[in-house]
């Protein structure tokens, strides 16, 4: 594997010789674990082992879920009933299983923001990005399809809308929504196709992580300080680096048990403290509910999605200039799928000579505005759209477009950055003067 | 280094917190009640679930199923404390099911779910209506409360039993009664609670406020029945990770002792 210089495997006894010859497995192993990984990680680096940790969890539990849901209209919400009363630590498992892709997001959500502000998407780390960004979107299908299965009344209306966006594409959108759905309305085919669909992305998401792990471990971390391995020699590495194990897994193993402390906790005393009531009745196509809203980690993207309504100027330009073509309703769509696109594009909009936030001034201030416009926006998706909820939701998701489209390739342009350390054990031996000065 | 655990910590908080929400408007009149099972240490009232069911089988069940709770359930444990025994005398007694097999009713098992109704002028399914309502969504519509509150079910159930204010309207040809807890306003269920309604085996005065905060806690045992496990679960897996974690700190300061501070760590 290409990359930091380190220490490989050796294969010693005979059997190790045998094998390695023929498969290369233990190498790979301990190459992975061996990784030399910058000293001065901090606390934001631990949320890659929990979103490990979700996924497998998630599959697990979702397993043996698997084996006593039955995916069908008159019957899907009764099999979740059975799951929470007769089977044995049923209750538990789904508890878990829901709470889980909360936990999941949670996470995803902080260790995307920690790679927007140290600059981890810049060169050359941009395809670690961008197969971040599509485990993301897969982990929004995946969490949108397994909602729809316990068959409640948000099940089946947030189907009916999300579906409904596709709808809004012009000329073929009908089609789509036709084809997606497996016929002209939320069905049991729909149903079936969802619990398929919800069982397959898991193991999709799964490829993604190993490739978004091969990339990451040939670029290296990225780092609080932003500035690379020292990788002249393997003696020049090891004054940056220590090896991942065992430094970094049980720093991350203290971290994952202090998360799912919380966690537990959350599922133990208030498991439904994320989900919505109105699940808890069965689907009724004939009954919509009062609100839909969807679950709380779409919320950001249904703002941007409902902030573009018919009356904004920008909406009546593109609709005026695409005679028609783009109206209010496929406007909101683009305007939400275009801010996680403008998010992947990151890498090419940052300008900047310095890679981490903590040596650039003005930046810190526009990212700290950003989680603030993340959190509100996420306020706002679960508000109704009366004023000012409605200005709200305008003025947040401009900021959002407005930080990368602009915000982002200026700063690089006016912004005088401060002077980062010149290696990472500089950086290092600053927080703690007394480390020894070469790592034997 | 804690601190900023400390802060990677509560920005994970802050994120699922926010995006809490909760639909239903302010309109609404919801009393909060001290229910016994509300908080992390909560525990059913055995003796509140058993009048409970008492009040939904003299009075609810005429309009009202509760199709995902079996008869068994009553004798498990964490519930209303009845022996199988019991159950299956009650049960007998009390309901009639009916069988494909025989294609016909017979009387009620324990291996049975409570009938399900429907048909005109019949309610909605009452075993889930405990998680399927809200009472409280505050502050701002963030519903933090529930931490201390609990969801708010029972609660909007009570205040729902004891909410009539006595107006009625006719629309169409059905008539409406005025509700101050439900949505809208004005319920098609008329007021059904008074005083002494049911008779009480343990002697407790059957106020209309008892028997409506009663059967709210036992539809909360219908929505919930694990809900002692589950908390027990809680603490137990707590406890453990604490354990866990002091376990993983202290290893993890030991590690790396050495390479921040150029020695080892005495423990």
């Amino acid at each position: 594997m290409a990359g930091i210089p380190h220490d490989h495997y050796e294969p010693k006894t005979g059997f190790q010789k045998w094998l390695h010859e023929r498969l290369p497995i233990v190498s790979l192993a301990y190459d992975t674990l061996m990784l030399p990984t910058p000293k001065n990680l901090n606390w934001w680096w631990i949320w890659g082992i929990v979103l490990a940790f979700c996924l497998v969890l998630q599959i697990v539990t979702g397993i043996i879920l698997a084996m006593h849901y039955t995916p069908h209209v008159d019957m899907a919400f009764a099999s979740i009933e059975h799951i929470m009363r007769n089977v044995n630590g049923g209750f538990f498992l789904r508890y878990v299983h829901m709470n889980g892709a909360s936990l999941f997001f949670v996470a995803v959500y902080i260790h995307m923001f920690r790679g927007l502000f140290y600059g981890s998407y810049k060169a050359p780390r941009e395809v670690t990005w961008i197969i971040g960004m599509l485990i993301y979107l897969a982990m929004m299908a995946t969490g949108f399809l397994g909602y729809v299965l316990p068959w409640g009344q948000m099940s089946f209306w947030g189907a009916t809308v999300i579906t409904g966006l596709f709808g809004a594409i012009p000329f073929v959108g009908e089609a789509i929504q036709t084809w997606l759905l497996g016929g002209p309305a939320v069905g049991n085919a729909t149903l079936n196709r969802f619990f398929s669909l919800h069982y397959l992305l898991p193991f999709v998401i799964a490829a993604l992580v190993a490739v978004h792990i091969w990339a990451f471990h040939t670029t290296g971390n990225n780092n609080p300080t932003g500035v690379e391995v020292r990788r002249g020699s393997k003696d020049e590495v090891k004054k940056d680096t220590l090896p991942f194990w065992p430094y970094f897994v049980i720093k991350d193993l203290f971290a994952l048990a202090i998360v799912l402390l919380v966690f537990w906790a959350v599922v133990g005393f208030m498991p439904n403290y994320l989900g919505h009531p109105d699940n808890y009745i069965e689907a009724d196509a004939l009954a919509t509910p009062a609100h839909i809203v969807p679950e709380w980690y779409f919320l950001p993207f249904y703002a941007i999605l409902r902030a573009f309504t018919a009356d904004v100027w920008a909406v009546q330009f593109v609709s005026w200039i695409t005679g028609g073509i783009i109206d209010a309703k496929f406007f909101g769509v683009l305007a939400m799928f275009g801010a996680i696109f403008v998010m992947a594009l990151a890498p090419w909009l940052d300008t900047s000579s310095v890679r981490s936030g903590k040596y650039r001034p003005a930046f810190k201030w526009w990212f700290r505005l950003l989680i603030i416009d993340f959190i509100v926006l996420m306020w706002v998706g679960a508000r109704d759209t009366e004023f000012p909820h409605d200005w709200i939701s305008l003025i947040g998701s401009t900021y959002w477009f407005a930080y990368f489209l602009v915000i982002l390739p200026l700063l690089g342009v006016f912004e005088k950055p401060t002077s980062p350390p010149e290696t990472i054990e500089e950086d290092f031996k600053a927080h703690y003067p007394d480390a020894p000065s070469a790592a034997e | 280094m804690i601190k900023k655990l400390t802060l990677s910590a509560i920005t994970a908080l802050a994120l699922s917190v926010t995006g809490a929400i909760a639909a239903g408007d302010g309109d609404t009149h919801i009393d909060d009640v001290a229910f016994s099972f509300e908080g992390p240490f909560g525990t059913y009232d055995v003796d509140q679930l058993q009048r409970g069911l008492k009040v939904y089988a003299e009075v609810c069940r005429a309009c009202h199923g509760l199709q995902y709770v079996s008869f068994r359930s009553l004798s498990e444990p964490g519930g209303l404390g009845y022996t199988e025994e019991e159950v299956r005398a009650w049960a007998a007694e009390n309901f009639e099911v009916f069988d494909p097999e025989i294609d016909d009713y017979r009387p009620a098992l324990p291996r049975d779910n409570f009938p399900a109704v429907s048909g005109f002028g019949m309610g909605p399914d009452l075993s889930l209506m405990a998680k399927a309502r809200a009472g409280f969504h505050g502050p701002a519509g963030t519903g933090i409360n529930q931490l201390f509150k609990g969801m708010g079910g029972p609660e909007y159930i009570t205040s729902f039993l004891m909410g009539f204010t006595g107006e009625e309207d006719e629309v169409a040809g059905q008539f409406l009664y005025e509700n101050t807890a439900f949505d809208g306003g004005w319920v098609s269920m008329a007021p059904q609670l008074f005083d002494d309604l049911v008779e009480y085996d343990d002697g407790t005065p059957a106020t209309e406020q008892q028997m409506a905060e009663d059967v709210a806690a036992f539809m909360m045992w219908t929505a919930e029945p694990k809900m002692m496990a589950r908390k027990q679960a809680g603490f137990v897996g707590v406890i453990l990770l604490v354990v866990l974690a002091s376990l993983l700190y202290l290893t993890n300061k030991k590690l790396w002792a050495p390479h921040k501070y150029g020695k080892e760590m005495d423990l």
